[in-house]
C-alpha cells in the first residue's frame, strides 16, 4: 500500500501542468520543467513496456534460433543466426500430436463458445434486466456464486457425464463444458450493460409505433455493442486457452486443442526441445495477439461501463 | 395504453379486460429467454455442483468409480478436512499468495493507470502495445515462456545473474525452494493481471471530468489527496469489481502453479487450494474428501466477497 502515495506524488507535476492557466503566479517556470518531466515519464513508460513485453520477446527470439544455440552456453539477447526449422519442427514433426487437428479443433470449439454464449448470454440478460418475474433475483445471485466454485471440484462429474453421453473427445462435447463455464461471468457483463441503457428509450420507440421487440431491436441492441463485444473477448478467451477441462475430456491426438498440443512438447521422458516449444506457443499465441490488437480499447471501455454501470 | 403491455411493469399493476393471455405471454416471456442458458448451466454446472454436495457426505474413493457402492458418512470428509493439519497449511499459504498477488496487482495496476494518464499519444501507444503483449500471451504459453525463462541449466536470468555478479548462477534452481517457487509464480501471476488492471482503471480515469480535479486543485488539493479524494472514490465501483475478482482468481489459480509444479517444483510445500483440490481428487482418488474441500473452499469465497454479494443482492431487490 505504501507505494500509492509514493507514486501519486510526482504525478503531481503534470496534474498541475494541465491547469497550469489557473495558476498564473507559476506558470513561467513551468514549461521546461514540464518538458524534463514528460522526458522521465516517456522513459518510465518505455522501460516498463519492455519489462511487460519481454516474455514475449523471448518466446520469439527462442522460436527463431537454430536447436544448437537454443541451448547452448551463449546467451544470444540479439541473435544474428535465426532459422524457421524450429516452425517446421512444430507444425509437422510432431509425432504424439499433429498441429492442423489441434488447430482445427480449437478453432472449432473457439467458434462454437463465441457464438453460443453471446447469444444465450444476451437473451439471459434481457430476461434479468427487462422483466420483473419469481425466481429473477435466485437466478442472479446463482450465477455469481457459481463463479466462486473452484472447478478442480468439479472435473470428474463433468468428465462422468460426457463420459456418459458417449462424447468424449469431441468438440460440442466441450464447447458445452466451456460455454457453461464462461455463461455466468457473460450473463453478468451483459446485464450491466443492458441495464446501462435506459427502458424510456424503448418505450419512446414503442409510442412512435414499434413493437416492443422490433423497439427493443432497433433502438437498445445497437448500445450493446461494447457490451457484446466485452462479453465475445472474454469467451473466446477462454474457449482458446482453457486447458484442464480439454486435456481430460480430449484425449486423442486428433481432437486435441492448442493448449493440450502444447503440452505435448514437454515430455517426461525427454528433455524439452525449446525451440520447437516456444515456436508452438508462438503459434497459439498470435490470433490472442491479433484479435487483441482488434478489439482492446472497446473492451476495457466497454468493461468499465458494465461495472460502473452494473 | 402501450405501458398497460410492457412485460417490465408488475403484473398486478395490468389492467383485467383483454391483458389475460398478454400477462401469461408476459410472464412465460423472460423463461422463454432464460432458457437456453438454464438448460447449459442445469447440467454442466448444476448437477457437478449437486453431485459435489453429495459426493462430500459420502466414502468415495477409485473402488466407487468402478461401482462399488458409496457408503454415506455424514460429515466424516468435512471433520477429515478441518482437523488436517495439511488443509490449513494450504489454506493459510493459498491466502498469503493471494494477499500478496492482489496488493502487487492492485498498487501497480493503478501506478500504471496514472502513468498512462500522464504519457503523450507516442509513448503510451507504446507502454499500451507492451501491456497488450503481456496480456493476450495464453497463460499456458506465458508458463511455458516464464518456465524457460528462470530454466536451472539455460534460462536467461540465470546467464543475466551470472554475468551481472560474477558468481556463477548456472545450475540455480528457481523453483525448488517454496519462497522462490512463490515469489516466480507471484512475478507471473501479477506481471499476467496487471494490464487488464491498468487498463480498467486507466479508462475509468479518464471519465473523470477534467473540471472536477481542476477545482480540486484550485482549493488547495494536494496530487495524494486528489488522487485519494478524488479519483479513488470516482471510480470506486471499479475498484470493488476489480479487488473482489482479483481475489477469486488469485485464491483459486491453478495452471500457473500446476505447470510450475510440473517444470520443477515440490508438490508438497507449494500447493495451493485449487491445486490441492486436483491432487486429492483427480490425482489421488480421494473424490469424497476432494468435494468436502472444495465445499468448504466455496464457503469462504462467499465469506470473502460477502460484501459484493450483500451490495448486489441490494440492487436486485429495486
Amino acid at each position: 500500500m505504501s507505494l500509492a502515495p509514493a507514486g501519486a506524488l510526482p504525478s503531481s507535476a503534470a496534474v498541475t501542468a494541465a491547469g497550469a492557466r489557473a495558476a498564473v503566479p507559476v506558470a513561467r517556470r513551468r514549461p521546461a520543467r514540464r518538458r524534463a518531466a514528460a522526458f522521465g515519464w516517456g522513459v518510465l513508460a518505455a522501460f516498463l513496456a519492455a519489462a511487460f513485453a519481454f516474455p514475449v520477446y523471448w518466446m520469439i527470439r527462442t522460436s527463431l534460433l537454430p536447436t544448437n544455440l537454443v541451448s547452448g552456453p551463449e546467451l544470444h539477447l540479439w541473435p544474428d543466426e535465426l532459422t524457421l526449422r524450429n516452425y517446421d519442427t512444430a507444425m509437422f514433426h510432431q509425432e504424439r500430436a499433429p498441429f492442423v487437428p489441434a488447430l482445427s479443433s480449437s478453432l472449432q470449439v473457439t467458434f462454437l463458445v463465441l457464438v453460443a454464449s453471446m447469444v444465450l448470454a444476451f437473451f439471459a440478460s434481457l430476461a434479468v434486466t427487462r422483466f420483473r418475474f419469481r425466481g429473477r433475483r435466485a437466478f442472479v445471485l446463482s450465477i455469481l456464486v457459481i463463479q466462486m466454485v473452484p472447478g478442480e471440484a468439479m472435473m470428474i462429474s463433468v468428465f462422468q457425464l460426457v463420459d456418459s453421453w458417449q462424447l468424449l473427445n469431441t468438440v460440442i462435447a466441450l464447447g458445452v463444458v466451456y460455454l457453461a463455464g464462461v455463461l455466468p461471468f457473460t450473463i453478468w457483463t451483459l446485464r450491466g450493460f443492458v441495464n446501462g441503457v435506459p427502458v424510456e428509450l424503448e418505450e419512446a420507440a414503442m409510442i412512435d409505433g414499434c413493437s416492443r421487440p422490433r423497439a427493443f431491436w432497433k433502438v437498445t441492441f445497437p448500445l450493446l455493442a461494447p457490451g457484446l463485444v466485452a462479453t465475445g473477448v472474454f469467451a473466446f478467451l477462454q474457449a482458446w486457452n482453457e486447458f484442464m477441462m480439454a486435456l481430460i475430456i480430449m484425449t486423442r491426438p486428433e481432437s486435441m486443442t492448442l493448449p493440450v498440443w502444447l503440452r505435448t512438447f514437454q515430455q517426461a521422458t525427454k528433455s524439452t526441445d525449446w525451440g520447437a516449444l516456444m515456436a508452438g506457443s508462438v503459434l497459439v499465441a498470435i490470433p490472442v495477439v491479433v484479435f487483441f490488437l482488434i478489439v482492446q480499447g472497446r473492451m476495457t471501455g466497454g468493461l468499465v461501463s458494465g461495472a460502473v454501470k452494473g | 395504453m402501450s405501458s398497460t403491455t410492457l412485460p417490465a411493469a408488475p403484473p398486478e399493476a395490468a389492467p383485467a379486460p383483454r391483458a389475460t393471455r398478454t400477462i401469461t405471454a408476459a410472464r412465460l416471456l423472460p423463461w422463454f429467454l432464460l432458457a437456453p442458458s438454464l438448460a447449459v448451466l442445469a447440467v454442466v454446472t448444476g448437477y457437478p455442483l449437486v453431485r459435489m454436495l453429495w459426493l462430500s457426505v459420502h466414502e468415495y474413493e477409485r473402488a466407487q468409480l468402478l461401482g462399488v457402492p458409496a457408503p454415506f458418512v455424514g460429515v466424516d470428509n468435512y471433520v477429515a478436512t478441518l482437523t488436517d493439519g495439511r488443509f490449513w497449511t494450504v489454506t493459510a499459504r493459498s491466502f498469503a499468495f493471494m494477499l500478496v498477488c492482489v496488493a502487487l496487482t492492485i498498487t501497480v495496476g493503478t501506478l500504471v493507470a496514472l502513468l498512462l494518464m500522464k504519457l503523450g499519444r507516442v509513448m503510451r501507444l507504446v507502454l499500451s502495445v507492451g501491456l497488450l503483449l503481456a496480456w493476450a500471451m495464453p497463460p499456458l504459453a506465458a508458463m511455458l515462456v516464464w518456465g524457460w525463462i528462470f530454466d536451472t541449466q539455460y534460462g536467461v536470468v540465470n546467464h543475466l545473474l551470472t554475468g551481472l555478479t560474477g558468481d556463477s548462477w548456472m545450475g540455480h534452481s528457481w523453483l525448488i525452494s517454496p519462497l522462490s517457487f512463490f515469489a516466480v509464480a507471484a512475478l507471473v501471476i501479477v506481471w499476467g493481471a496487471i494490464p487488464f488492471v491498468a487498463f480498467t482503471l486507466y479508462a475509468g480515469f479518464t471519465q473523470i471530468p477534467g473540471e472536477v480535479l481542476e477545482a480540486a486543485q484550485l482549493d488547495g488539493a494536494s496530487a495524494r489527496q486528489r488522487f485519494f479524494d478524488v479519483q479513488v472514490p470516482y471510480v470506486r465501483t471499479i475498484y470493488v469489481v476489480l479487488i473482489v475478482l482479483s481475489m477469486i482468481w488469485d485464491l483459486k489459480v491453478f495452471t500457473q502453479i500446476f505447470v510450475l509444479q510440473g517444470i520443477g517444483g515440490v508438490k508438497s510445500e507449494t500447493s495451493t487450494l485449487g491445486v490441492y483440490i486436483y491432487e486429492m481428487g483427480m490425482a489421488q482418488g480421494h473424490y469424497g474428501a476432494a468435494s468436502a474441500i472444495a465445499v468448504i473452499f466455496t464457503i469462504i469465497m462467499l465469506a470473502i466477497s460477502a460484501y459484493y454479494v450483500r451490495a448486489t443482492v441490494k440492487e436486485e431487490q429495486l
